[in-house]
């Protein structure tokens, strides 16, 4: 279940979240063959998920071909939930941990590779906005415009 | 989860802890644990063979001590006008209870070393560390039977409070709770490694130790393999 601490849901605002990760190897290589596998039934299980409002994908189904950075290994997800709880319970509380659990075996860990962020309910962030708040995350630490599930923050009192 | 750098003081420590210390609240206290839902007084009271007042008594007491919480429920089905008032319900608190003497900070040192872990990747070390120590434990453990009986019996001694669903095994109680909601990856992977481990120590054959998260309980389960 998700902590206590995070704020719960708020009807004018939606929580947007991206994380970027560097793959050990190209996505079409045997060492990756875990994720790829993974990766339909995880994202139907998004979908599916109470809280779900969208996530970034090409005609593939997912958003492994995006390449937001000239390093063609990182690779990006981008997705909108109603709050954080419901987010969090995706992320920690489903099949979806056991992905988190090994994601050593295909992935290395960056400095800032999380960042969470409100936008006024029923808009979507852009890959753009997205790699601007990871930035501000890595240069100015949690705040109200890029946070962490360990340091959120709760949804702007007037609408964004 | 909550690592203030400041140690509480001695009384507010003893506060809780020595609620439990009278014989009579602290069975009533265990009694309305292992039930696992919500307790009415009058049910408490049956169980330790008390009148009903001096349940209540007893059981506001581990309220006011943090050990309990209080919910309300009709428990007669009858509801409207007329129905009587809804019963107290009395199930354990969520609050996390601990006597360090002399002072420790376990929680601490324990975030630090998680995040360290995770900063550097060496989520493999972690596993490996934790797996060959739970096929120690589960060495020194092993006994007469090796099955999902075993299992359950180590889960307990552990403290995960298991319970048994067929051929299957899963706990209402993660030890490292409050450390599990900083880094659930981190620590949930430590727990699958520690208890397969377990398993594999206590010669625990034919068993499948998983991850299968849920709410409000802890992330592994253990079944016979089908």
């Amino acid at each position: 279940m998700a902590p206590h601490s995070l704020p719960p849901a708020d009807p004018r605002h939606h929580v947007a979240q991206v994380n970027i990760a560097r793959a050990l190897a190209p996505i079409d290589a045997p060492a990756l063959r875990g994720f790829v596998e993974g990766l339909a039934p995880i994202n139907a299980l998004a979908d599916r998920s109470p809280g779900f409002v969208w996530r970034l994908q090409t005609e593939a189904g997912d958003a492994t071909a995006i390449r937001p950075y000239e390093d063609e290994r990182v690779m990006v997800n981008l997705s909108v939930w109603r709050s954080l709880p419901e987010l969090w319970d995706f992320v920690y509380a489903t099949e979806h941990l056991d992905v988190m659990r090994r994601r050593r075996e295909w992935f290395e860990r960056m400095e800032t590779y999380l960042a969470l962020w409100w936008v006024p309910a029923g808009t979507l962030p852009t890959v753009e906005e997205a790699k601007d708040r990871l930035e501000r995350l890595q240069r100015g630490g949690p705040g109200p415009q890029a946070f962490t599930f360990r340091n959120p923050w709760a949804p702007p009192v007037a609408a964004v | 989860m909550s690592v203030e750098p400041a140690v509480p003081d001695l009384a507010e420590q003893m506060a809780s802890i020595a609620a439990l210390a009278e014989p009579l609240r602290r069975a009533l206290y265990l009694h309305v644990v292992a039930q696992h839902r919500p307790v009415s007084r009058a049910e408490a009271a049956a169980a330790q063979g008390v009148p009903r007042t001096v349940a209540a008594f007893h059981l506001d007491k581990l309220v006011e001590a943090g050990l309990l919480q209080v919910s309300h429920a009709r428990t007669t089905g009858r509801s409207g006008p007329g129905a009587g008032r809804p019963a107290v319900l009395y199930s354990r608190a969520e609050r996390h209870h601990e006597l360090s003497i002399p002072a420790r900070a376990y929680g601490l040192a324990a975030r630090l070393l998680a995040d360290a872990v995770d900063e550097a990747g060496a989520d493999r070390a972690l596993h490996a560390v934790a797996e060959r120590e739970g096929e120690r434990q589960g060495r020194e453990e092993a006994g007469a039977g090796a099955g999902i009986d075993a299992v359950a019996a180590a889960l307990e001694r552990r403290g995960y409070e298991p319970v048994r669903e067929g051929g299957r095994v899963w706990s209402r109680n993660c030890p490292f709770h409050e450390l599990s909601r900083d880094n659930p990856p981190i620590v949930c992977g430590m727990n699958l490694a520690l208890l397969t481990g377990v398993v594999r120590g206590l010669g625990a054959s034919g068993l499948q130790v998983r991850m299968e998260p849920a709410p409000g309980r802890c992330c592994v389960s253990i079944s016979n393999m089908d």
